[in-house]
């Protein structure tokens, strides 16, 4: 029983939370309500004597949460923490999106007719994990490993301004004022900082 | 506690985090409408697992989720920095070049 309504009371805490990422005032606000989400989930986790993958989605969530309102503080150029925000688009069919969603999902859940009789989980559950991810499931971390190297490869060519020719000499200040300057392949980035000349043309060059 | 009460958490959390996916225009408001999501899924495996099937299996099926939710955290971070190298923007709605 007291499992039970302590349980019940952090579901109420994530969902409140998740409703409270969309309903602040302030991104920064939004990112600790998402952490505060992720904390009653890793919670509940434990309640499942899910002890590692409880604790790292509290640890790691929390961490992340951290990072995300950099982001925005980084992105938004205002106090994130002061300034009220309203940025949404089609309020409306995603509100209904969700809610007939969820009464679907609510309906296929209380219908389900869900097995009974399971075997009790006992021993040493984090240790049995181990055992599992270095013996019999050793190819699911073959498989996740290479995602993982690709994911970090990817995000860095992605978020990294230096492209293969940004080594290369600016090109001269008279052609700038060349009217067929393009034509020659210069290209300008953003940052105001000149290249081609050499060639390549277009944003695909610089890749 | 019972498997309905937790998938029904499951399924709030889920669904909470569709309308922010959907909703949301800043592409970081977007990503934490995903993670919700996920939160849900997570939630719901964890059910499966502690009520239907506690086998080391569906501990590693788990990992697998969040390891999931940690590439889409870190993809999502680098197309926000291009996109607001590119754009200047944090907003969805500045790179709709592929919609529809």
């Amino acid at each position: 029983m007291l499992e039970t309504v302590l349980f019940a009371a952090l579901a109420v805490l994530a969902v409140a939370a998740g409703v409270a990422v969309f309903r602040t005032d302030s991104m920064a606000r939004a990112s600790y309500a998402l952490a505060a989400s992720f904390v009653a989930v890793g919670l509940m986790l434990l309640q499942f004597r899910l002890e590692y993958i409880g604790v790292i989605t509290v640890l790691m969530m929390v961490m992340e949460m951290a990072i995300m309102a950099i982001f925005m503080i980084m992105f938004m150029g205002m106090n994130p923490a002061l300034m009220p925000m309203d940025m949404v688009h089609s309020k409306k069919v995603a509100a209904s999106a969700a809610v007939g969603l969820f009464l679907l999902l609510a309906t296929g859940i209380l219908l389900a007719d869900w097995p009974e009789g399971r075997a009790p989980a006992t021993g040493n559950l984090t240790e049995s994990l181990g055992g599992a991810v270095m013996g019999s499931k050793m190819l699911v971390m073959l498989v996740v490993s290479p995602v993982l190297f690709a994911t970090l490869v990817s995000a860095l060519v992605l978020a990294n301004p230096r492209g293969r020719y940004a080594a290369y000499p600016a090109v001269p200040a008279e052609d700038d004022a060349d009217d067929g300057g393009n034509q020659h392949g210069a290209h300008a980035d953003d940052d105001g900082n000149h290249h081609g000349g050499h060639g390549n043309h277009g944003d695909g060059g610089h890749q | 506690m019972s498997l309905e009460l937790v998938l029904i958490a499951a399924a709030a959390l889920f669904c909470v985090g569709l309308y922010g996916a959907m909703s949301q225009q800043v592409v970081v408001m977007v990503m934490m409408g995903l993670e919700l999501m996920l939160n849900g899924v997570i939630l719901a495996a964890g059910a499966f697992w502690w009520f239907l099937a506690p086998a080391p299996d569906g501990q590693v099926l788990l990992l697998v989720v969040i390891t999931a939710m940690t590439v889409e955290m870190a993809m999502g971070f680098a197309v926000a920095i291009l996109l607001h190298r590119s754009r200047r923007t944090d907003m969805t709605d500045m790179a709709s070049d592929l919609a529809g």
